[in-house]
């Protein structure tokens, strides 16, 4: 599958497939399907889906009490992605919220490729599950309007009856006696009615409404993948080569592990694609005795050729590569930068750098692997299950259709579960031993397999003419590339055609500024690539990008001798590829205008100590396909003698369209600041010797809460298409910080994360 | 033999004796409430009480606990009242670290029934949320709080959604 055809998905999932809709009585139940576009024609509704043969995908039933159960094909991980989607569906449906449940369903190819990543979910389902609710309320309608001996319409959906002046019929009673049958084409589909798109006609806004996953993660009764056992497994703990790739076995020895009892020896796992190379598996009855175990094998190794590399190498590189021309391809080109530098009065150059940064999501990776009636049973929780599903088939040597995966509760995602490579050790070993296997990573195994956020490198130049007008900017940036490592065929080509473009280390370079000449070249940073798995990690390469971007948009309004907000402002001006589109950008840069002139006027009044500050930034992640308007501020105290940067507060002033789920949409708001704060001023897992550095807690220290910051959150009305809110937080957060400070003490940093000694050297230069 | 009272039953183990507790509860008697997080004390999602106390049991050894009380989430039965302001609050995102956020601060609300800010941060800051929703942790703790005198406090007009 290529970027267009995901694209392609996502706009087909957005405008509604051209897939026939059904609605049938099927035993005692009420049951309401998406049909392939081929829907037998021989076949009503009911037979349809009552057929054992024909596989509809069923998106929700309804029975004879009323409750609705919807079938959820997205990973929660915390984002409560089940209640969203049930929102918008019981909305339209017009049932009783309380009588709502949802189910996570496995890997079956009936829902479709399955991934949730990108902050797309409700961007995706918002329209298709609006009508699928439509159409159930319209057939309930009909349906309800026949038992009460009424006319339909007389009759009006509410709260699960349906109700004619002072005749009611609850939903349950009409599942119970209706005989049910009807088949919507796709465009009788998205003929029907849908509320207008104003979010106070969602279910629960005034009312006392709760997420749906809440409930079981506050009594230990959530089903996280380490929790699974299945019959007869074994436990593994892997032992890690010492580089993540080219490595080779060359001896084991476990004489010392065998005096153990529970010890069930070691595999050295052969990967057919190539995931991994040179693991061994300890094999043992119980878990305690792996991680023993672990320990006491003696492994020696041939080491692969990134055994000596380190972070700073890294970074050569990537100033090597920002500086050669010659290197990357287009991402973006506007006007003519180079004639533009050619006429320049005056340029000024920044590069801006991150360290590499790892994921740390509390649940260490793990699964449990069962080949049972033909078929490899996966059971693990996982972000991208159609990226993942032909890898581990591939690893297995089975065919695609002889894999499945169960979904359980992520214990945190963050992009981690993305591609769920742990699972192909996991079935090697399974494999290799003949016995279902449950292997499980202890914290410094998962901190090296880690897919990190990459040490990233941007170099920006910025020009001007005599009277200190801007005139445009170059921006080369550089990283290692998630997309490439992972899903390559996902990659679109440049606009020069001179190569591959991985979206997700380039996204956040193709701005809403309005500017004349404008260029991004965006280079894979290939000692990064050779050595670890670049990953996606929460905001992908929005994070770092935008950290730069928006710090030196603050560097050349200051050059331009301009107030950062108000020369913003002017930039945002909603002219040419800037107006936006409809659905997903109507409004455009305007938009995001508005919400820093919200934010400008918020904190218009704000008193500030010595050696205090506020700093601005304004962004529209995840994509310009996808915008959710956010702007930040943040203000910060800077303590001159120790370099300590505290951050007192953040402002967010956000337009994300419809906002399905508020209280939702406030925790991942609330969320992914936090995360911004952390990548701003804690979090950092240099490269050392082939693998992060930091292996555990003890020394990688995201926020902790005695570092929250107060929080201000404002959410603009809106009725424009939602988007996805569950990264777009964190990406403003470290440039306003680093604003802040120059604003504070003077000093610009160009370094995340903003460490104090990065400032005492500032201060001192 | 180690011998144990876990949420109120008599348990024993043939457990090694260096085995570290999580294991024995969750793999031996079965009880997954309780999660592994770092294995080395700190991140908090292992917490259980250990003769009321709030312990890491990732790096506490089963035999350390013989003739001890050791209780779990399910100890609670859903019906502290802290379970319930967690739900009120709408506290948990991926939810892994809340059973042992949970333990931690049933502790803290035993032997003061009405913490400050103050105190909330320094019983809670070793408990580590990756979703970071400390700020629904913290006014979860306040909502449970069992005070039933409400005092006027002149600082506290800022409280409220960003306590």
């Amino acid at each position: 599958m290529s970027i267009r055809d995901i694209s392609k998905e996502k706009k087909d999932m957005v405008s509604l497939s051209r897939r026939s809709f059904m609605v049938g009585s099927v035993k005692t139940s009420l049951l309401m399907a998406f049909g392939a576009s081929a829907l037998p024609s021989l076949l009503s509704a009911k037979e349809a889906l009552a057929s054992k043969t024909f596989a509809p995908n069923v998106w929700f039933e309804m029975d004879t009490t009323g409750k609705v159960t919807v079938n959820i094909a997205k990973a929660e991980m915390g984002q409560h992605v089940g209640t969203a989607i049930a929102r918008i569906l019981a909305d339209e449906l017009e049932c009783d919220w309380n009588k709502v449940a949802i189910v996570h369903v496995d890997t079956d190819p009936k829902w479709g490729y399955m991934v949730t990543g990108g902050s797309w979910s409700v961007f995706q389902t918002y329209k298709p599950m609006s009508q699928a609710g439509a159409a159930g309320r319209q057939v309930l309608v009909r349906a309800g309007a026949e038992l009460l001996g009424v006319s339909e319409s007389s009759c009006e959906a509410k709260s699960g009856f349906i109700v004619s002046g002072s005749k009611k019929i609850s939903y349950g009673d009409i599942v119970a006696k209706g005989n049910i049958d009807k088949t919507f084409s796709a465009d009788e589909l998205s003929a029907l009615p849908i509320k207008p798109g104003n979010k106070k006609h969602l279910i629960g806004i005034g009312n006392d409404y709760k997420a749906l996953d809440i409930p079981p993660k506050t009594d230990g009764t959530a089903v996280y993948g380490i929790d699974v056992e299945v019959d007869n497994m074994l436990y593994a703990r892997p032992i890690l080569p010492p580089t993540r790739y080219g490595s080779t076995v060359t001896n084991v020895d476990d004489s010392q592990a065998k005096s153990l009892p529970g010890y069930k020896g070691y595999k050295v796992l052969s990967d057919p694609s190539n995931t991994v190379e040179g693991w061994v598996a300890i094999l043992a009855s119980d878990y305690p005795t792996a991680i023993k175990a672990v320990d006491m094998v003696k492994v020696t190794y041939n080491a692969g050729k990134t055994v000596n590399v380190n972070e700073a190498d890294i970074q050569k590189e990537g100033e090597r590569i920002c500086r050669d021309r010659n290197e990357g391809t287009l991402f973006v080109d506007e006007g003519n930068i180079v004639e533009a530098q050619q006429k320049a009065a005056n340029t000024i150059e920044a590069m801006y750098t991150t360290s590499t940064a790892s994921h740390f999501q509390l649940e260490p990776v793990n699964a449990v692997a069962e080949f049972k009636d033909g078929k490899w049973h996966i059971h693990t929780g996982n972000q991208w299950q159609g990226l993942t599903l032909p890898a581990v088939a591939k690893a297995a040597g089975v065919s695609d259709s002889e894999v499945v995966i169960h979904q359980y509760y992520l214990g945190g995602g963050f992009g981690r579960r993305l591609f769920g490579d742990w699972i192909i050790p996991t079935v090697l070993t399974a494999k290799a031993v003949g016995q279902p296997v449950k292997m499980l990573f202890m914290r410094p195994d998962d901190a090296m397999f880690d897919q990190p956020r990459s040490a990233s490198t941007s170099l920006f130049n910025a020009a001007f003419d005599e009277s200190g007008k801007f005139l445009g900017m170059e921006h080369a940036l550089a990283a290692g590339w998630p997309t490439l490592a992972m899903a390559p065929s996902f990659m679109p080509d440049g606009v020069d055609g001179k190569g591959k473009v991985d979206p997700f280390s380039a996204s956040g370079a193709d701005h809403w500024y309005t500017m004349e000449h404008h260029r991004a070249r965006v280079i894979n940073n290939k000692v990064a690539q050779e050595t670890f798995t670049p990953g996606w990690l929460r905001s992908v390469g929005q994070g770092w990008i935008v950290w730069g971007l928006e710090s030196f948009i603050d560097e050349v309004a200051h050059e331009a001798k301009q107030n950062p907000v108000d020369f913003r402002l002017a930039m945002l001006d909603g002219k040419g590829k800037q107006a936006g589109k409809a659905p997903e950008s109507v409004g455009g840069a305007k938009r995001l205008a508005n919400t820093l002139e919200i934010l400008k006027s918020k904190t218009a009044n704000v008193k500030l100590a010595e050696n205090e500050g506020i700093g601005y930034s304004v962004t529209a992640g995840q994509e310009r396909t996808m915008p959710a308007w956010l702007a930040t501020a943040a203000h910060v105290h800077v303590d001159k003698a120790s370099g300590k940067i505290t951050l007192k507060k953040l402002w967010v002033v956000a337009d994300a369209g419809i906002v399905v789920h508020p209280d939702g949409a406030m925790a991942q708001m609330e969320g992914s600041l936090l995360w911004g704060t952390s990548l701003a001023l804690f979090e950092h897992n240099e490269i050392k010797n082939g693998y992060v550095a930091k292996k555990n807690l003890t020394t990688y220290q995201p926020l902790r809460m005695k570092d929250v910051p107060e929080m201000d959150i404002e959410f603009v009305e809106s009725d424009e298409f939602p988007v996805g809110l569950g990264e777009p937080g964190v990406i403003g957060v470290a440039p306003a910080v680093g604003n802040a400070v120059y604003e504070a003490v003077g000093v610009r940093l160009r370094h995340l994360p903003m460490l104090s000694s990065h400032v005492t050297e500032a201060l001192s230069a | 033999m180690i011998e144990f009272i876990l949420n109120g039953n008599k348990v024993q183990t043939d457990a090694a004796a260096d085995t570290p507790l999580v294991w024995v509860i969750r793999d031996e008697f079965g009880l997954k409430g309780t999660k592994f997080g770092c294995g080395v004390a700190m991140c908090g999602v292992c917490t259980v009480h250990i003769d009321g106390n709030a312990i890491r049991s990732c790096s506490y050894p089963v035999s350390a606990a013989n003739g001890k009380e050791v209780s779990t989430i399910e100890s609670l039965n859903g019906e502290h009242p802290l379970q319930s302001a967690w739900v009120e609050e709408q506290v948990p995102q991926c939810g892994y670290c809340q059973s042992g956020q949970i333990m931690q601060a049933a502790t803290l609300l035993k032997s003061n029934p009405n913490p400050t800010d103050e105190e909330i941060v320094n019983h809670m800051n070793s408990n580590y949320c990756r979703c970071m929703a400390y700020t629904r942790i913290k006014k979860a703790i306040k909502r449970a709080a069992t005070s039933s005198v409400e005092y006027f406090d002149p600082n506290a007009s800022k409280e409220g959604e960003n306590a």
